[in-house]
């Protein structure tokens, strides 16, 4: 199998949709003549043309909301956020508008919409560049939001965001746009909420989503030849809707949870996870549910601490230790 | 080239008579019918009857939450609407009953919406501030203040997109063009040539607050305009003629050359806000409305108009008016009658794939309550 990058992953399964419905549409701020402030649309314009890849203005709110409301009409675009930390400004359209409308009508009408962009910390651009609102747009129904977290998955999960008839929010992440996986030649898609054990293990149960899924498997390695325990690392790729049965196996296997989430703790993702694997697996549990998340202020910029605020390897391993 | 200073039709003064003959020679206007004349007048009653049997259930509390009268403002729903093809579309605020029956929606399932009934048009889950009907391209209904401003031009954009001859027609009020999402609107629907109408149903007052302590202007609203390049126009909102003249304008804009156009029409409503505003007449007087009721009723203006033309009578009228009172009762009774949502359909409508049990609908969990 070829091994690609994240970013030419998602701009595999792009194009690959571009040829593949002629109803989609990509719409962001430098998508198209710049290749995208990210390159993730590189080359697009230049293969389909002025149609189907558009160059927006820097006006979240007004094309965010327009694209939904072409969705409304049968167009499938695919809004690019240069960062997902600018979703804030189109706020009220994605919530109020992309997730509320087929809700208060009855179920008369649907968003076939994509929004897509980079929702990470760990690049020192400070608090207002480095949200990752995942648990917000999964306080939602209405959305669906998936967090991959290699090239492999950022191509099925995109391709499957793409032919979803319900709005779906896809968060990337700039720190992996570089990084490569083995990713087939061969189509493929894969469907949202189904997550996917990234490292199998018996001893302890890392469950992660996004980056964080490779901080944990960095975490696994040294746990395996340093400490003798055996971690499984589950990577939920999908927030909303939610693999709860991967979970709840998982933690019936090995009876122990650390969640590794770069959202914040207070209602982040792994509050969720925690509130669900108490629910319904309390007596399969030989130890309480640990959680490893970003420290919980603002992103710090400081390039020597922003380090340490994002979920850290030795963290996790610190954690895994005191419920060994 | 937009008029740059226009005044705004003065319908503050008591004797300042509307004088429709101009625009009652306009084509769009000087082809119509007799029947389509007195469609238009029973369209407007309708809306009225409606709304006031309405209005009588609400104070009896059997409707929950808001309820924004479009009572006064009949004439633009009316005459917009009447202009609209196969491939033009609507979508409006909140004060969206009038749109809602001028493209034609059922007076039974708009009550029984309001009503909170599962025979609703949007099966109890979007009440009287969110209607909708796709299939009479008509996009809601919208809560948020200016929120269906970049939704009106994605309706513009998607049909551009496809290749039909068509156009959106965005109504708004007069509050909602403060907001940054329709001045983004503007830029964009400029910038890209989309065939989207804004309608600015200009009533004077955001809930209390009067149009001069909200918008700083020159002349008037829709002159803001100018500075996206848009053509504006301004309509006497309480003649059907006029607002059927200057719309059918900017629709032809948008059909022909695909071009954008801010449509400003003064209007009044004769009830508070909601029907929950307690200072409806603190922030306004008395005589102002009563001013309004007298001398610039769209209805009855209209009225006078066709029997002046001898289109109708005042026998006809009467029976027209006793007409769409029986089918307000009608409807009342209808949405009485009806069952409320059976609680299992709460987690109905949320997602498309899970409804229609798709196969993208059938893996992982898509609902948290036990
Ligand atoms: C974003 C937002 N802010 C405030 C409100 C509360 N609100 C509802 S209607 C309204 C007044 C709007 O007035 P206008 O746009 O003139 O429309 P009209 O009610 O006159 O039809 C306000 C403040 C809201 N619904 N949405
Ligand atoms: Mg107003």
């Amino acid at each position: 199998m070829p091994l690609i990058t994240y970013r030419k992953a998602l701009n595999d399964a792009l194009a690959e949709e571009i040829i593949r419905d002629e109803n989609v549409v990509i719409i962001g701020e430098e998508v198209a003549q710049y290749n995208g402030a990210y390159k993730v649309t590189e080359g697009l314009w230049q293969r389909f043309g002025d149609k189907r890849v558009v160059d927006a203005p820097i006006s979240e709110a007004g094309f965010i909301g327009m694209g939904i409301g072409a969705s409304m009409l049968g167009v499938r675009p695919v809004m690019e956020l240069m960062f997902w930390s600018f979703a804030y400004v189109a706020w009220d359209q994605i919530i109020n508008n992309a997730g509320q409308v087929r809700y208060m009508s009855g179920g008369l009408i649907n968003c076939p919409i994509v929004i897509r962009g980079p929702a990470n910390g760990g690049t020192n651009v400070g608090a207002t560049h480095s949200h990752t609102p995942e648990n917000f747009i999964a306080n939602t129904p209405g959305l669906k939001v998936v967090c991959p977290a290699t090239a492999y998955d950022a191509k099925g999960l995109m391709k499957a965001a793409i032919r979803d008839n319900d709005p779906v929010c896809v968060m990337e992440n700039t720190l992996l746009y570089g990084e490569s996986w083995e990713v087939p030649e061969e189509e493929y898609v894969i469907p949202l909420g189904v997550a996917d054990i990234k490292r199998e293990g018996t001893d302890v149960s890392l469950i992660a989503h996004g980056r964080a899924v490779i901080t944990a498997l960095k975490a696994a390695e040294i746990l395996a030849a340093e400490h003798d325990i055996n971690a499984e690392v589950l990577d939920l790729r999908s927030i909303r809707p939610l693999d709860e049965e991967a979970i709840l196996n998982t933690v019936r296997k090995t009876h122990r949870a650390v969640l590794v989430d770069e959202n914040k703790p207070f209602c982040g993702v792994s509050a969720q996870i925690a509130a669900t694997i108490q629910e319904k697996a309390f007596d399969d549990l030989d130890a309480p549910v640990q959680r490893v998340c970003s420290l919980d202020a603002p992103a710090i910029y400081s390039p020597a601490l922003e380090n340490l605020q994002l979920p850290t390897v030795a963290r996790i391993i610190e954690k895994v230790l005191h419920i060994r | 080239m937009p008029k740059l200073s226009s005044p705004m039709p003065s319908v503050t003064d008591d004797e300042v008579a509307v004088d429709p003959a101009d625009y009652a020679r306009a084509e769009i206007n000087a082809s119509l019918k007799p029947k389509q004349k007195i469609g238009f007048f029973r369209e407007m009653i309708r809306i009225r009857r409606f709304e006031q049997t309405s209005l009588k259930y609400y104070n009896q509390g059997m409707m929950g939450g808001f309820l924004h009268l479009y009572i006064g403002q009949e004439a633009v729903a009316v005459g917009t609407v009447s202009l609209m093809g196969k491939n033009d579309h609507v979508i409006t605020a909140y004060r969206d009953h009038g749109h809602a029956l001028a493209v034609g929606m059922g007076m039974n399932e708009c009550m029984a919406e309001l009503f909170g009934k599962a025979t609703g048009c949007s099966r109890g889950k979007g009440g009287s501030m969110h209607f909708f009907a796709p299939d009479k391209n008509y996009w809601g209904g919208h809560g948020i203040v200016g929120g269906q401003t970049p939704l009106g031009l994605g309706l513009a954009y998607g049909l551009k997109y496809k290749g039909l001859k068509g156009c959106a027609l965005c109504f708004m009020g007069d509050g909602a063009v403060n907001q940054g999402a329709y001045h983004e609107s503007l830029n964009l629907a400029a910038l890209w040539k989309l065939p989207v109408v804004y309608i600015i149903e200009n009533n004077k007052y955001s809930m209390g607050t009067t149009l001069e302590r909200s918008s700083a202007m020159r002349n008037c609203l829709a002159e803001r305009a100018d500075g996206y390049g848009i053509v504006w126009d301004i309509a006497n909102g309480e003649d059907l003629y006029e607002v059927r003249a200057k719309t059918a304008n900017a629709m032809r804009r948008a059909h022909e050359q695909s071009l954008p156009t801010v449509l400003e029409v003064d209007t009044y409503r004769y009830y508070g806000h909601s029907v929950a505003d307690a200072n409806a007449k603190k922030y306004r007087s008395p005589e102002e409305i009563e001013r309004y009721k007298t001398h610039h009723d769209p209805i009855s203006l209209w009225k006078k108009r066709l029997m002046d033309e001898g289109v109708l009578t005042e026998a006809e009228a009467e029976a027209i008016d006793e007409a769409a009172k029986d089918e307000a009762d009608v409807a009342a009774q209808f949405a009485i009658d009806s069952d409320s949502p059976a609680p299992e359909t709460i987690f109905e409508d949320v997602y498309w794939e899970v409804d229609n049990k798709t196969e993208a609908g059938s893996t992982g969990r898509h609902f948290f309550s036990e």
